[in-house]
């Protein structure tokens, strides 16, 4: 394990030197002073003008769980057929915000789009937790049931009562997650709460912003008390009621997607210019026109993917293990850590792209922003993961009185383990976030990504996504041989 | 049991409330088939809806069925939305409006501003760089950062690197140390204005209009180039709206479009007035366009 952390190690501060953390602002401090001040001084008159947004917030996140959980189900029935297991790791491994802008062309910007966007990913996320809680729990039930039972018999009276408690904690942190995607989706121009947060930060009238983010805090805080596993069914039904569904759905559109626009540009370009749209068949100028994207895009928005999601993985690791002993008992006291934790969940739940926009806004677009939003927020989950793990801890007698010693030579070593287990799990994660946050401007994927869609080059952009689904199956190939390799626990993926 | 009382409460009031808001939606969409457009999100991102909205409301009045503006955030979420016919009608860019039009066959430029037939884009710096104003791009640009606004503007990007190609036989990133696309016009010059970066393009109508708002600070930020004129934003109709409004009807928005004389609603563009335009007149974007490989040849 110490191998592992220090070869990790080694990777991030080589790409630290061949990234780019060029602080861009003349002055990187001057508008984080008015940014606070807004902050401080939340305009709560101008919400009422966001409360479409808030009801959309919160009806396209439950249209869209509510799909996933559907289509999720669905195929954790079938989980045990590669085809569905590769396809639950294709659609997962691309990020909602991507889903968005492929969604973008093909339905319109509309309520539809961001319900897809939602519960496509979702599904291949629900089916390969629900696939794994019902894998990994008490088979005996299921022994015991006499022969010839039917499989629905078999599934609500054996199956279902043992994993019901696990499936309903896993979907109701979903539901949270779901919030988050859908706010953030607003600021790829859906009328969500995104939609006004970037508005806000952009044109710098803070005051707003502040009072959106405490809108939208109170949102994800208050879930615990209105998210009834009773109500949830009644809810779904109420928001596919209100869902403003008011553009019809157009096949015309859709076949123009899948047989044109995505067709590579040297196979449709006489097509194109003769009226015709006509597909000619030319493999080598399309060899060609591929060699060139891998060497103009592909190749550096992969390098700088990679880079980026390997310092920000270390940074997470760090900020984790620097601020889980705040919430741990084993270090502080009950009122620090009620403190800490309040900011650990303040940290968690502000999305990554949203920190990587404030950031940003302050040092413009290079990686160093990127590389602290990621690491924040991943390192604020982390930490309160361990910090939790850590309390179960039982000190043996006689243990170290300093808590320095503590630290190092008594709970550390015990939850390495588990730790190094949680951020191979966040990998995959941090790659996706990367990716992504080349919107804003960075140079990962995501920049060329967005380029190829702003540019009206669905062909490129469809390849570049492709890639980045690629890369992060791989990654996600490379988290698990290690895992195994060096026999981490494998507790179930629900973080 | 004070705990779940207060969560049954607390959910029936939350879905109550879910519910009326969700019944203001629902009755908020009419019967007949309202008229729906758009216009690219070029500056000043919040007064976006107020802008527009007005120039809505003239239109459901002359054309005395119902006008609806959506918002949008990014300049090809416009080109979708025409593309896709959620839309029929928008207030493009000269390159935004060539995309969309290329991908609508039978649609049409109806009008644009009497500004837009010369259209012009202004190159500025912050004043720590010490370049000042000359007939030609000044050669020490080269190395320094520079900011266009949209990945998809006309006057923000497409014809500022058109020229600075012509000028320095290079590509953006092969000129200056760092490219940047700031999303806006407005952004881009808060972002020289502020020294996020040295250089910066953006639309002379926006930059007129912020330095009359007070917005600028002349010490700060300066003009260095104003580049050679092109056509730029036009109002586009999808060809198929006779169908759907009867026959006729795009020759009547267009002649609504020019026709309008208030001074609110033109302020809001801002333009003096609106002329006749056709799709020819923008075949110099195009060509443009394909010469610098944004629309391929």
């Amino acid at each position: 394990m110490l191998k592992t952390s220090l070869i990790l190690l080694t990777i991030a501060l080589f790409a630290l030197l061949a990234a780019d953390i060029e602080v861009l602002t003349l002055d990187p401090w001057r508008e984080l002073g008015r940014l606070t001040l807004g902050f401080f001084t939340p305009d709560f008159l101008a919400v009422w003008n966001f409360k479409e947004a808030l009801l959309n917030t919160i009806v396209f996140a439950f249209c869209g769980t509510s799909l996933g959980i559907l289509l999720g189900t669905i195929l954790a029935f079938k989980f045990e057929l590669t085809a569905v297991r590769l396809f639950a790791a294709f659609v997962r491994s691309i990020h909602e915000i991507f889903w968005v802008l492929l969604f973008l062309p093909v339905f319109g910007l509309n309520a539809f789009c961001g319900v897809l966007a939602i519960a496509v990913p979702y599904a291949g996320i629900f089916a390969k937790v629900y696939a794994e809680i019902i894998q990994e729990s008490e088979a005996r039930p299921r022994d015991l049931v006499p022969v010839g039972t039917s499989g629905v018999s078999l599934f609500f009276y054996a199956v279902l009562p043992v994993v019901w408690n696990d499936l309903k904690q896993y979907t109701a942190y979903r539901f949270e997650c779901a919030l988050r995607s859908s706010t953030v989706l607003g600021f790829i121009g859906l009328p969500t709460l995104g939609f006004h947060l970037e508005t806000a930060f952009s044109e710098g009238l803070y005051s707003q912003a502040g009072a959106l983010l405490l809108l939208f805090y109170l949102l994800v805080s208050s879930l615990r008390w209105w998210l009834k596993p009773k109500f949830v069914v009644l809810f779904s039904i109420l928001s596919w009621s209100v869902l403003p569904l008011t553009t019809q759905f157009s096949w015309e559109n859709m076949i123009r997607f899948f047989s044109w626009e995505i067709v590579p540009w040297p196979l449709r370009r006489d097509g194109f210019f003769a009226g015709t749209g006509e597909v000619s068949w030319n493999l080598n100028a399309v060899s060609e026109w591929f060699v060139k994207l891998l060497n103009e895009e592909i190749f550096w928005g992969v390098i700088n993917t990679l880079i980026l999601t390997q310092i920000a993985l270390v940074g997470s690791a760090v900020i984790a293990l620097v601020l889980f002993p705040t919430v741990s008992q084993h270090f502080s006291t009950k009122l620090l850590r009620q403190v800490s934790h309040l900011q650990l969940i303040v940290l968690r739940s502000t999305p990554e792209y949203l920190l990587a926009y404030i950031f940003i806004l302050l040092w413009g677009p290079s990686m160093l922003p990127a590389i602290i939003a990621i690491s924040l927020h991943n390192g604020a989950i982390l930490a309160f993961l361990i910090g939790r793990h850590s309390n179960l801890i039982n000190l043996c007698h006689g243990f170290p009185k300093r808590r320095l010693d503590r630290y190092f030579f008594e709970i550390l070593p015990r939850i390495y383990g588990s730790f190094l287990a949680f951020l191979f799990y966040r990998w995959e994660v941090i790659l996706r976030e990367s990716a992504i946050l080349g919107i804003l401007g960075v140079a990962t994927l995501g920049f060329y990504i967005d380029s190829g869609f702003a540019e009206e080059k669905l062909d490129v952009a469809f390849v570049l996504l492709l890639v980045t689904a690629l890369l992060n199956l791989t990654v996600d190939h490379i988290s698990q041989r290690t895992r195994k390799h060096l026999h981490l626990s494998n507790e179930t993926s629900s973080i | 049991m004070i705990h779940y009382l207060f969560g049954q409460i607390f959910g029936v009031v939350f879905y109550g409330i879910l519910f009326l808001l969700g019944q203001t939606l629902v009755t908020n969409t009419a019967l007949a088939q309202p008229l729906v457009f758009t216009a690219i999100p070029d500056q000043d991102t919040e007064r976006l809806q107020e802008r527009f909205n007005k120039v809505a409301v003239y239109l459901q009045e002359k054309l005395a069925i119902e006008v609806i503006y959506i918002p949008v955030k990014t300049y090809s979420a416009s080109i979708a939305a025409f593309k896709n016919n959620a839309v029929q009608l928008a207030w493009f860019g000269g390159l935004s409006g060539v995309q969309a039009r290329l991908a609508v066959p039978g649609s049409q430029a109806i009008a644009l501003g009497e500004e837009d037939l010369n259209f012009v884009s202004y190159f500025i710096a912050h004043t720590s760089t010490g370049i000042t104003e000359a007939a030609t791009l000044p050669d020490n640009l080269a190395g320094r950062t520079f900011t266009f606004g949209s990945k998809g503007s006309t006057s923000g990007r497409l014809m500022p690197e058109y020229f600075l190609r012509q000028h320095f036989e290079k590509t953006p990133s092969q000129i200056f140390r760092r490219v940047g696309f700031s999303g806006n016009h407005s952004k881009s010059l808060q972002l020289v204005q502020s020294g996020s970066y040295e250089l910066g393009v953006l639309n002379y109508k926006v930059w007129e209009a912020e330095l009359a708002a007070g917005k600028i600070n002349l010490k700060k930020v300066r003009i260095i180039w104003k580049s050679p004129s092109y056509p730029d934003y036009n109002w586009s109709i999808r060809g198929d709206v006779d169908k759907i409004w009867g026959i006729g009807f795009l020759e009547k928005v267009k002649s609504v479009l020019l026709a309008i004389t208030d001074k609110e609603i033109l302020q809001a563009f801002p333009r003096k007035k609106f002329v006749a335009a056709d799709n020819k007149l923008f075949i110099p974007i195009l060509k443009t366009a394909q010469n610098i490989g944004i629309i391929r040849k």
